[in-house]
């Protein structure tokens, strides 16, 4: 799969200039609210007309302002779930699923079967919408625009409107989809969570325009690009090599050497996503010993940023990966600080972002 | 109180042309109602006024219009003999007519404003999942905008039930054909010791009101209920 958006849109005195291209598994458009987001995927379902450039899905251009092409939405093919999951009120969830069917874009009933055992649909097929929590609710309306024979599926905040607890749950259900599916998914949010935990590709967006793209362990490390959107730190992709049960320690090794992270639910070889926040790290000129903290990487200094509020962020190079630390300007001048110098990176907190996906 | 045959051939008359009325002037009140709720065009204003006409004219203006219009001679009425084999001058097809119009701007209004309610995000949603423009009209908007047409169709069929001026100028007042109930009301006061008569199909006319009263006011929770979506038995 591959999908091209370049389009251009005026939207009062906002504007929407965005470009960029994405392949299978989950593609995440990230930025703050209001960085026209959805406006990119109301584009791409057909719901935006852009003023000119083109949209193209596997080869179709879907949209081409100079060529007059506007395939409109329901030919598209393009599932949608929405922030409010927008499920028809009047009619039942079993209803709701089925709806497409109506429109000769229904799937046959094995996949409805399917993809009702998948979200755990059976006991809500014959109550209505208005009865259902959010989570529920949500779940209905993915299996909705999975039912819909899509060869996209646009998510749009699915998880704005939810409480931790219901996040958690749905967030679940989209793995399990992005995982037994395999349809490409565009999945819009401005939760740093969500994204390091789904997304293959994050496209960066800020008022309007795209400011970066990459695999998720590029973009989520480049502090630069997201001041104030979220805490920086560093995404690092790696697999786990050892598991100790009795410790519930697990060591993964990455592009640089390892870590050991407690609560890893994976198995050995299978691969796992982890984050570490720039204020988890610390910095020593040499090997610290006599210490607590378990993960020490050596690494050596690529870049000094001087941020707000007397802090510099600093850019370790460990092996392939960046890792990110932010400390005191302070600490920084009397350290010495400079690119090329060899330090060590103290590890105090890791979080897993993913486990157990391809 | 049990009605005497000639009563109950004003009822049934009265009934028939309500009915009929009502059934014909609704896919056009829903269509216009959408119209006036969805599109903008210049000259909506005047075309919205046109639509209420019938509301603010006194009846017997409307009738007279008819009546040119709808009469033998009439444009209209020439072509709908010419091509349908209606005849609607002095018969109770065009008692129907005369109600239909006067009720029309009830039920326009009470649908338009149910098609304005509507989220249109939920038709959005439809259109991504394949419905066309006609496909969500039929299977999402007007679903929705079930209240507002059981409304409109409600207070059309009683105005229908009511209408006096519109009919008696245009079709006059035949019995068996064009008397309708507010007609034969209205004959039995002109005559001298008609009272009785006249109370007693007064009498009917209130419980035929009630009961189309209370047919709507369930007709139209059950329709609210299940456009807000709750199951049957509300437990939440």
């Amino acid at each position: 799969m591959t999908l091209i958006v370049d389009i251009e849109r005026r939207l009062g005195v906002f504007r929407l200039k965005t470009s960029f291209e994405a392949g299978a598994g989950v593609t995440a458009l990230f930025g703050r609210s209001g960085a026209g987001k959805t406006s990119v995927v109301n584009a791409i379902a057909g719901l935006l007309r852009p003023d000119r450039g083109r949209i193209v899905i596997n080869g179709e251009p879907v949209f081409d302002g100079e060529r007059g092409i506007d395939v409109p939405t329901p030919k598209r093919c393009i599932g949608y779930v929405f922030q409010e999951g927008r499920l028809f009120p009047h009619l039942n969830v079993r209803q709701n699923l089925n709806y497409a069917g109506l429109f000769s874009r229904g799937m046959p009933a094995s996949e409805f079967i399917h993809v009702v055992e998948l979200l755990g649909l059976k006991d809500l097929l014959d109550r209505r919408p208005g009865n259902l929590s959010g989570g529920e609710k949500q779940r209905v309306a993915i299996g909705r625009a999975l039912l819909s024979s899509p060869r996209l599926l646009l998510l749009d905040e699915p998880l704005a409107s939810l409480d931790t607890h219901r996040k958690n749950e749905v967030l679940q259900y989209i793995e399990l989809i992005r995982d037994d599916i395999k349809i490409p998914i565009v999945y819009v949010s401005h939760a740093v969570e969500e994204v390091v935990r789904l997304a293959d590709t994050v496209v960066l967006v800020s008022a309007g325009e795209v400011a970066a793209v990459g695999t998720a362990e590029e973009v989520m490390g480049r502090p630069d690009l997201h001041t104030g959107v979220f805490e920086g730190g560093a995404v690092i992709d790696a697999k786990v090599i050892e598991q100790d049960m009795q410790n519930d320690i697990a060591t993964l090794a990455f592009d640089g050497g390892t870590l050991s992270v407690t609560k890893v639910d994976a198995l050995i070889g299978e691969p796992v996503r982890v984050r570490i926040r720039a204020r988890d790290v610390s910095i020593a000129l040499r090997r610290p010993e006599a210490i607590s903290i378990q993960n020490i990487l050596a690494g050596t200094v690529r870049e000094v940023r001087s941020e707000r509020g007397g802090e510099v962020d600093v850019a370790i190079a460990v092996g392939g990966v960046v890792v990110r630390s932010r400390i005191t300007q302070r600490a920084a001048d009397q350290l010495g600080l400079r690119p090329g110098l060899s330090v060590y990176a103290l590890v105090k907190a890791i979080s897993l972002a993913r486990a157990g996906s391809p | 109180m049990i009605p005497t045959p000639e009563e109950q051939e004003v009822l049934w008359l009265s009934l028939r042309v309500a009915f009929w009325s009502v059934l014909v002037s609704l896919p056009f009140a829903v269509a216009v109602a959408y119209v006036l709720a969805r599109a903008s065009f210049p000259g909506k204003t005047l075309f919205d006024a046109l639509v209420h006409l019938p509301l603010v004219l006194p009846p017997v203006v409307v009738g007279f219009f008819l009546l040119l219009l709808f009469g033998r001679r009439g444009p209209l009425g020439e072509i709908l003999e010419h091509w349908f084999g209606i005849v609607v001058a002095f018969r109770w097809t065009g008692a129907a007519l005369a109600a239909g119009v006067m009720g029309f701007p009830l039920m326009v209004r009470a649908i338009r404003l149910s098609f304005e309610t509507i989220d249109r995000k939920l038709e959005a949603a439809a259109s991504t999942l394949g419905a066309g423009r006609a496909g969500v009209f039929v299977t999402v908007t007007l679903p929705l905008a079930l209240p507002g047409v059981i409304t409109g169709v409600l207070l059309s069929f009683a105005r229908s039930l009511g209408e006096f001026g519109a009919t008696i100028t245009f079709v006059s007042n035949i019995p068996g054909e064009t008397r309708t109930l507010p007609l034969a009301i209205y004959t039995f006061t002109q005559t001298p010791s008609g009272d009785e008569a006249a109370m007693r199909l007064s009498l009917i006319a209130v419980l035929l009101s009630l009961a189309a009263l209370y047919v709507s006011e369930v007709l139209v929770r059950r329709a609210a209920k299940r456009v807000r979506g709750d199951d049957a038995d509300s437990r939440h």
